[in-house]
């Protein structure tokens, strides 16, 4: 897994590429964590993850869960349908916001 | 470091060939994520010496065997903790070395490497039917799952029992056909996507068959006259306690059921249906001495089993073994996995396969005073769980009436389907018990209440409700046995013809029987229960035992909702008219007096005559009445309502019971009709013009409410 984390415009931009699993998803946290602290808007770029494990999952809901208590929000782009479809049937995606692109996704940031 | 972090506990002690270890903590039992590493616990009262087995996923051999030092046994618990274990992608297990020695109850064997009781998941079905691994080494293994599900504001639902109305399914019958029409079939997910078709039937309780893991190559055959592959389908055999069935979910092959399964009973909940799970604590998978040794009977086979004194294993099962429910631990085992199943899954009720095992002894004789169900029914997590008891056993204990309920205990009423049934075919002799039936049973639950007995008048077991109207005789032949197998006491009636038919008299008569039924169960007090799919008149061919067929037999056809119209939109009206009705729920026995002075008793009996029940032997006809000021013990206002079943073939008048207060009759449910008039939408019932008659249709039921 790679992550590539930058901030423009007081947005997190976090992009992944790989697996988000029990190997990857420690470092993928706390790497991410240290950004949030004083930033709260994210957006997560998801075009090259290929799998999203149990454990994957739970790293995005804490993030959700952090972000939410500081009033924040995480938007994930280019979720791939098979991620979206565990997502759905693991009852994940109720708590994320979906978009196609970077774009749309910034512009929901720039209309809230 | 953080404050968390430190505790000297989190750090290793030990190492060997590379894996970093320490001494574990004995509770909770099974493996548990803990910082930087996993507990692992286990109990034998006779082991003397056990190995962890670490695997990777899909690999054939350990890539670790930890032998346990002695100093990490506390009493006979062993317990280790391992740290920087990859814990979505290994697999555990365990060696325990012992006697050898039947003849006094145990059966280690060092070569098995042996699931966990206490396993949260199992590894090796994680796909229905999947025969890759058939031939593995030890294909059972446990697995490690996050216990940290979001639930947000779920609760279980606790529905007062009264109000309940259960719907009995098979996850995979309920939609593997392809006309379901969902993205997974045959899953908890695609029980979700039918949440909307629960909801229109108006259910508000699913009774999913058993969900624990099992294998469903258990026995599993070719039929030789098909060339089908019969398996174990029902899955009445369980593997592990904790596990759900990771088969069933389509996100099992990702490891992903715990969630799956969660997730559906979130959604369950948030649509106000409640989750009730067929549970089977009777026996295991490992059968008798002849079976395999998958984890129980390699752990501590003289805890876990009911044994002959000379070591053999006892079958009131009728399936191979007994599970030894009374023994102290085992007894723990099952309260453990209750409580597990009712906080982590937020589980509304549990019912218990073949339940009178759980009253016996350890030698297998009957206990007064059981410590296991008196344990359950006082337990402080299960206080708002229904417990639900099919109260006989195969070994010959039949307790329907009888069964040690503790102020708790609810039991499928096997009285009540066999005289429904009887009555609907017309027999004599069976008005008296009707009667008994429609009131919830007071006979036999006199001071437990209506809600002590589960009504049905079909379930998995046995015919269909459509078949019971289609067929006089079982037709088991696919099963491969002979038809020796299955029940032969159906009391069912063909209408006139075995099996299927262009004979459009005996159709409509098997529909207005079906319609019949339901609403005699719909409008009995007690708990209705109704089998998944008699609502559009599935079929299972006259086949009434079908615990092995993955086909056409189980899977609901969908399209026979279109087909079958009028019986689903019937079964949806009547479902709909006993949520309406508080009338038909009433908690305590109506006792056919009249203490809220309204000039009715509660409950009256009527027959052609009103106010004169003919209780004689030859009589088919019932009626009665509820007096809708009685309702919820006079705290409700209610309609009246008034019900009259003629199971004779021919019409016959009915005299009415007047109403006061310038009330009038009007028309519910009149099954002798066809549709649109077999019934009318709730509040939209029509005045009957004639208000002290009615003349009721050979074999058919009217309701009447007064208001």
């Amino acid at each position: 897994m790679k992550v590539t984390i930058q901030t423009k415009n007081n947005i997190v931009y976090i992009t992944i590429q790989g697996s988000i699993d029990s190997n990857t998803a420690g470092e993928l946290q706390s790497r991410i964590m240290e950004e949030l602290v004083s930033l709260n808007r994210v957006i997560m770029d998801l075009t090259n993850v290929g799998f999203l494990s149990s454990a994957g999952l739970r790293v995005l809901l804490m993030l959700y869960r952090q972000l939410n208590s500081n009033g924040g929000k995480m938007l994930l782009v280019n979720v791939s349908e098979e991620i979206c479809d565990i997502m759905s049937m693991t009852g994940f995606i109720n708590f994320f916001e979906l978009y196609s692109s970077i774009e749309e996704a910034e512009k929901k940031f720039k209309l809230t | 470091m953080s404050a968390l972090d430190n505790r000297i506990d989190f750090y290793p002690t030990n190492e060997y060939k590379g894996i970093k270890y320490r001494r574990g903590r004995v509770l909770p039992f099974g493996a548990t994520l803990v910082p930087n590493g996993v507990n692992f616990s286990v109990f034998s009262s006779a082991a003397t010496s056990c190995t962890l087995v670490l695997f990777n996923k899909n690999e054939e051999i350990p890539y670790a065997e930890i032998p346990l030092p002695d100093e990490f046994r506390v009493g006979n618990v062993y317990a280790i903790i391992v740290f920087g274990l990859d814990y979505e992608n290994i697999e555990y297990g365990y060696r325990m070395d012992g006697p050898y020695d039947p003849q006094n109850g145990h059966r280690f064997d060092k070569q098995a490497v042996l699931s966990d009781p206490y396993a949260k998941a199992i590894g090796g079905r994680d796909r229905w039917r999947d025969d890759s691994n058939l031939k593995r080494n030890y294909p059972f293994r446990s697995r490690l799952v996050f216990d940290d599900f979001d639930w947000e504001e779920d609760n279980p639902l606790e529905t007062p029992m009264e109000d309940l109305i259960i719907y009995e399914i098979h996850v995979r019958g309920f939609t593997s056909h392809p006309s379901s029409g969902v993205r997974h079939r045959g899953t908890f997910a695609a029980i979700r996507e039918k949440i909307p078709y629960l909801r229109d039937l108006g259910i508000n309780c699913v009774e999913l068959m058993p969900i624990y893991e099992f294998d469903e190559f258990e026995h599993s055959r070719t039929n030789p006259d098909t060339g089908d592959l019969l398996v174990n389908y029902w899955g009445y055999s369980t593997l592990n306690f904790f596990a759900p069935k990771a088969g069933y979910a389509a996100t099992g092959k990702y490891g992903m059921a715990v969630d799956e399964l969660k997730t559906l009973i979130k959604e369950l909940h948030r649509n106000g249906i409640e989750v009730i799970l067929d549970v089977v604590f009777n026996h295991t998978a490992e059968g008798d001495h002849r079976g395999p040794t998958i984890s129980f009977r390699g752990i501590d086979n003289k805890t876990y089993y009911m044994l002959t004194p000379d070591g053999y294993y006892f079958n009131f099962s009728g399936t191979g073994n007994t599970l030894n429910c009374n023994h102290p631990v085992v007894r723990n085992t099952v309260l453990d996995c209750l409580r597990y199943w009712a906080s982590e899954y937020h589980i509304d009720g549990f019912r218990f396969d073949l339940a009178s095992i759980l009253g016996r002894a350890q030698d297998g004789s009957p206990l007064n005073n059981p410590p296991l169900l008196e344990s359950l029914a006082h337990d402080p997590i299960l206080a708002k769980c229904k417990l639900i008891a099919e109260a006989w056993d195969a070994g010959g204990l039949y307790q329907v009436g009888a069964f040690p309920a503790y102020g708790r205990w609810a039991e499928w009423n096997g009285k009540y389907r066999d005289t429904v049934r009887k009555f609907l075919k017309g027999d004599h002799n069976t008005v008296g018990q009707l009667s008994q039936c429609m009131q919830g049973s007071p006979e036999m639950y006199l001071h437990r209440g209506t809600t002590a007995g589960i009504n049905f008048i079909t379930c998995h077991d046995g015919f269909t409700l459509y078949d019971l109207f289609a067929y006089n005789e079982k037709h088991n032949w696919a099963n491969g046995e002979n038809n020796q197998d299955g029940c032969n006491d159906n009391f069912s009636w063909n209408c006139g013809w075995e099996g299927e038919t262009d004979d459009t008299a005996v159709n409509l008569l098997r529909h207005r029987q079906i319609k019949n039924a339901l609403t005699i169960l719909m409008l009995s007090q007690g708990v209705p229960m109704i089998l998944m799919g008699d609502e559009m008149g599935r079929t299972q061919k006259g086949n009434n035992n079908t615990y092995c067929h993955d086909s056409d037999f189980n899977w609901l056809d969908w399209s026979l909702v279109r087909e079958n119209f009028d019986l689903f939109s019937f079964a949806r009206h009547i479902i709909n008219f006993r949520r309406q009705h508080p009338i038909l729920r009433s908690k305590e026995h109506y006792c056919n007096r009249d203490y809220k002075e309204s000039g009715y008793a509660d409950i009256t009996f009527h027959g052609t005559k009103a106010w004169h029940a003919d209780w004689s032997e030859s009589n088919t006809v019932f009626a009665f009445m509820l007096d809708g000021h009685h309702a919820k013990n006079g705290f409700v206002k209610d309609d009246a309502i008034y019900v009259a079943a003629n199971m004779h073939w021919d019409a016959l008048d009915f005299e009415l019971p007047q109403l006061s207060e310038n009330r009038k009759w009007h028309l519910s449910v009149n099954t002798s009709m066809v549709p649109p008039e077999t019934f009318y939408p709730l509040n939209s019932e029509p005045v009957l013009e004639n208000q002290s008659g009615f003349i009721v249709g050979g074999r058919s039921v009217i309701v009447l409410i007064g208001k």
